[in-house]
This record gives structure tokens, C-alpha cells and sequence, in this order.
């Protein structure tokens, strides 16, 4: 099957010398959901800005759905679907406005464009503030909008630079769960955000990209075993002995009812609870210390550093 | 994209275009409408009606066509530089990079943009001018195609403009030392006779000259400078213009990275 994103040795280099990207490598199959993760400056902007033509490539070849940008870009346009990081519709124009505009801007008809800006403002519950100016909606609305603008002409790949920037918990989620049902109906999503936990919640695929290189482009699954370590937080029922001990684990007691332990690759959790249990320590509820994932990605980043 | 989508693209720009002066009308056709008429009162009744004939024809008669062409450089030259520098300044001319219109669609919906509100102001600044004065036209012909040519023109000047700006000083600075100095120096006021040879051989450098003396033709039936060469003049600084935007969007200097 024809990825829906192939990218050979894309390189960057900015009219001040800079080196955004070097050669990178990315294949995005068609349905996946794809992180593409990265420290601030890593590249990931600039690579999302050649894909839809905000930023002219110094190198490389980019192909969507087989269509190389090079030789029909406009007919590759036509697959993409962008939501960029930073807001940028006329903040005086209504949603309305705004999503109907971007539908003409691909063609689509009047009518046409009017029904798809309904369906889509409408499942991105927008439908009601559709004639408020832009600028009046608060922060997740115009993310929201953003979104429904960028499906209007119902591109099979959808690009979302931070799509959860300045969006709150509840509305993150039911971002999320929209999302997922898009990528269901076989969407192909491509994801930067900052939320390792978005990530690893939504994604299937993942690169990392740092200084303008792929240090890592795997499936999730796999990016997660290689995890040689986790460290767990336990909350304990009743008041911890001074000192406590398990063996074959670092074991760290953080105050009178809360335990830290560091459990390695090939160990498993059992041996904790027993040994605890013998000891007489009842967990009431455990945790991971900090994101699986944003474990791996600090030393990944830190390793290529 | 097809030749129908294009045309669906092409009218989505405008219709955003005229959309966007109409809802801010005081700041886009009132002002015009009143410093028009401050000129009529002053230019043409009260300093218009001492000075006598000029070129054959009443002060008042020779001045309207002059202005009614400045309104019409000023207007679509404004709004084809604010909208699409507000465009840039916000982001979302992003909304029509990204998409598959081509360039010279987004060129021509902004300029059809600019010429409609030209067009709009020069109609409501011609029915000022009726209670100043009669309206007679030579020629309705080069009326018309002498409006479409000059907003045309400015237009285009007006997205060079703002494809060069980077900050909403940048948007006036043309406007102020440049268009009303040649608007100015470009004949409405006076007839190019009154100049010395040195300076009528110099003004003949502004393209202002042409198009209010080829608009000035078609309404009197009078002009400073030989049609054909107006017309070939306009023609000429059009072609420029277009050409030049089109190889701005096409380089992307300064619109893409």
C-alpha cells in the first residue's frame, strides 16, 4: 500500500545558515496515528511547514499518497489537511465565516462547502458560536475551530502541531476521543504535541526527531519495551515501617505511607506485593513516578545531545 | 484543481474581499465620500470659482474627474495593501498558501478585491460630485476601461506593497510619501500646460498623468497627454506590476520560509 507520508533525507537549511533538519527519513502508513515528538527546536515545525508548503525544502523528496510535491503539489495539497500550533484565521471573521472560506479556497462549492462546515463545526461543538467572531471564542474553541477548518475538504492526512496547547482537561479528552473516531474512519493522523501522555494515549507510530535528525522512529509498542526501567509510586494503607527492604528492588520510602520503587526490565510486580504483603504493608493504589514514555523520550533526547 | 474549482476559489477571495471593506464601511467608503466632498466645496466652489477656466472647462468641471481617479488609486491601492498585510500579520494567509489555489488566483481575487471597492467609491464619489456640478461623459467606453485599468494597476501596487511590509508602518509609508505625492504632481488639479517644459517632461515619468488624463479624456474629452500613449503607459506599468507579483508569490519571498 502507498504510505500516506514518505519523506528521504529532507534537509533544511534557513537563509541565516541554520540547519533546521538533516537529512531525515519518515513513512507514514495510510490509517496510522503518528507522533512525531521532539524537544523545542528539534525540527518538527519546519518539517510540517515543507509538507504543506509554508516552508521551501533545501533538499529531499516528500511524497503524499504517491504524489511527489515537486511534481503536483497542488494535488498533493488536496490529501493534506493542517492544524497549525499558533491561531491563524482573521480573528474578526465568524467560525462560520472562516470554515466556509477555507472549503472555497479547495474548491468545493457553495453548497457543498456550507454542509461540511455545518457537519464539522457541529462535531466539534462549535455549532452555536458560529457567528461569533473568531476572536471573542475562548482558547479551546479556536483550537476546535481550527480543527474543523482543516477537515472541511476531508484530507486523508491530518497534520495537528500542538493540538492541545492551551486546551483544558475535559476539552483535551473529548479532542481526543473525536480524533480517534476520525482516525477510525481511516484519517491518516500525524501528531507534534508536547504531552508525551497524548502521545502514547493516541498514537500508534512514533518518531523522534532532535537537532534536526530522527533518533527514533519505531511503533509505540515496541518504543515502550525497550523501557529497561519504570519507577512506581505505592500508596500504603497503613503507617510504613522506619525501614523497609524488598530484595532484588531499589526501594525508597517517601514519607509515612508512600513507597518508591524502581522495578527493572524482566522483574514483575507480584514480588513486590508479596514481599510487602508478608511485611505486612497494604497497597491502596499505585502509579507510574513520571509518563512511561516521557522517560524513554529524556533519554533519548539526551543521548543524541 | 480544475478550471471550475479555481473559479470557486477565485470568488471565495473576493466575496471575502468585498465582505470584509463593507463591514467596515466608515473606515473604507465614508472617508473618501467626505474628503471628496471637502474637496469639491474647497478646490472647486470657493478657490475654483476665482481661478477661472482651466483646459476649457469650469475649475469645478476640470478638477471632478482628477478626483474621482484619486479616489480610485487611493481606495483599491488601500484595500488590497491592508487586507493582505492584515492577512500576513495575523497568519491566515496561511488558510490560502496551504491550499491548492494557484498563485495567480489569490493574485486576482485580491486585486478584483481592490478594483471592486475602487469601483464602489468611484460611483459614490461621482454622485457627490452631482451636487457640485453636471456630469456630462465624452466617452462612456474609456471611462470604464480606464477604471478597470487604474485600479487595476494600484491594486497590484498595493500587494507588492504589502508583500514588502513588515509592520503596519510599512503600509503607510507608500501611501504617504509616495501615491499622494504623485497624485498630487499627476495633473488633477491642474492642466499640464501650466508647467515648464523641464517639469511637464519630468511629470511625464508618473504614471498618475496617464491615467487622470485618460480618465479626464474620457469624461471632457480633454487631456494633457496623446491617448494612445496614456493608454499604452497603463498598460505598460500594469504588465510590470502583475508580473512582479506573480514572481513574489511564485519565489515566495517573503510569505513562505
Amino acid at each position: 500500500m502507498i504510505p500516506a507520508l514518505e519523506i528521504e533525507n529532507l534537509s533544511k537549511v534557513y537563509d541565516n545558515d541554520f540547519e533546521a533538519l538533516k537529512g531525515i527519513s519518515l513513512s507514514v502508513k495510510q490509517g496510522d496515528f503518528f507522533a512525531l515528538l521532539g524537544p523545542n527546536g528539534a525540527g518538527k515545525s519546519t518539517t510540517i511547514g515543507i509538507i504543506c508548503s509554508l516552508v521551501a525544502k533545501s533538499a529531499g523528496k516528500i511524497s503524499v499518497f504517491g504524489i511527489d510535491i515537486d511534481e503536483d503539489f497542488p494535488a498533493a495539497k488536496r490529501h493534506i489537511g493542517i492544524v497549525p500550533q499558533e491561531f491563524n484565521f482573521n480573528q474578526f471573521e465568524k467560525g462560520l465565516d472562516i470554515v466556509i472560506n477555507q472549503a472555497g479556497y479547495y474548491g468545493l462549492a457553495p453548497g457543498l462547502a456550507r454542509e461540511r462546515a455545518e457537519k464539522y463545526l457541529r462535531e466539534l461543538g462549535l455549532w452555536e458560536q458560529r457567528d461569533i467572531p473568531a476572536r471573542m471564542l475562548s482558547g479551546g474553541m479556536k483550537r476546535r475551530l481550527m480543527i474543523a477548518r482543516s477537515l472541511v475538504h476531508e484530507p486523508q492526512l491530518l497534520i495537528l502541531d500542538e493540538p492541545s496547547a492551551g486546551v483544558d482537561i475535559e476539552m483535551r479528552r473529548s479532542m481526543w476521543d473525536f480524533l480517534r473516531r476520525i482516525n477510525a474512519q481511516g484519517t491518516t493522523i500525524i501528531l507534534t504535541t508536547h504531552y508525551l501522555e497524548e502521545a502514547e494515549a493516541l498514537c500508534r507510530h512514533i518518531a523522534i526527531i532532535n537537532h534536526g535528525k530522527i533518533v527514533e522512529n519505531t511503533s509505540m509498542k515496541e518504543l515502550l519495551r525497550q523501557l529497561d526501567r519504570e519507577v512506581f509510586i505505592l500508596d500504603c494503607l497503613e503507617e510504613l515501617p522506619e525501614v523497609i527492604t524488598i530484595d532484588g528492588f531499589l526501594i525508597r520510602r517517601v514519607d509515612d505511607h508512600t513507597l518508591e520503587v524502581e522495578v527493572q526490565k524482566g522483574q514483575h510486580l507480584n514480588q513486590i506485593f508479596n514481599a510487602l504483603d508478608v511485611a505486612g504493608v497494604h497497597i491502596s493504589s499505585m502509579r507510574n513516578r513520571a509518563n512511561r514514555l516521557e522517560e524513554m523520550f529524556v533519554n533519548l533526547v539526551e543521548g543524541a545531545a | 484543481m480544475n478550471l471550475q474549482e479555481q473559479y470557486v476559489a477565485f470568488t471565495t477571495i473576493v466575496r471575502k474581499e468585498i465582505k470584509r471593506y463593507l463591514r467596515i464601511w466608515t473606515q473604507t467608503l465614508l472617508p473618501s465620500a467626505i474628503t471628496m466632498s471637502l474637496y469639491f466645496v474647497i478646490f472647486g466652489t470657493l478657490i475654483g470659482s476665482r481661478i477661472g477656466e482651466m483646459g476649457g472647462f469650469t475649475y469645478m468641471e476640470f478638477v471632478v474627474p482628477g478626483l474621482i481617479m484619486m479616489a480610485i488609486v487611493t481606495n483599491s491601492y488601500s484595500n488590497v495593501v491592508s487586507s493582505f498585510f492584515g492577512a500576513k500579520f495575523s497568519g491566515s494567509v496561511e488558510e490560502l498558501l496551504v491550499s491548492p489555489v494557484s498563485n495567480v488566483v489569490i493574485l486576482m481575487g485580491y486585486v478584483v478585491g481592490g478594483v471592486s471597492r475602487g469601483l464602489l467609491v468611484a460611483v459614490v464619489v461621482t454622485l457627490v460630485s452631482l451636487f457640485f456640478t453636471d456630469l456630462t461623459i465624452h466617452s462612456y467606453f474609456i471611462v470604464v476601461v480606464v477604471v478597470l485599468m487604474t485600479s487595476t494597476l494600484f491594486a497590484l501596487a498595493g500587494f507588492i506593497n504589502a508583500v514588502y511590509a513588515n509592520s503596519f508602518d510599512d503600509i503607510s509609508i507608500i501611501p504617504t510619501f509616495v501615491l499622494t505625492p504623485l497624485i498630487y504632481l499627476g495633473g488633477v488639479f491642474y492642466s499640464m500646460d501650466l508647467l515648464p517644459e523641464f517639469w511637464a517632461n519630468v511629470s511625464k515619468l508618473n504614471p498618475l498623468v496617464y491615467v487622470v488624463n485618460a480618465f479626464r479624456y474620457g469624461v471632457l474629452g480633454v487631456s494633457d497627454v496623446s491617448l494612445p500613449i496614456a493608454f499604452g503607459m497603463i498598460i505598460i506599468f500594469t504588465t510590470l506590476a502583475f508580473g512582479y507579483s506573480m514572481h513574489l508569490l511564485n519565489s515566495g519571498k517573503r510569505l513562505r520560509q
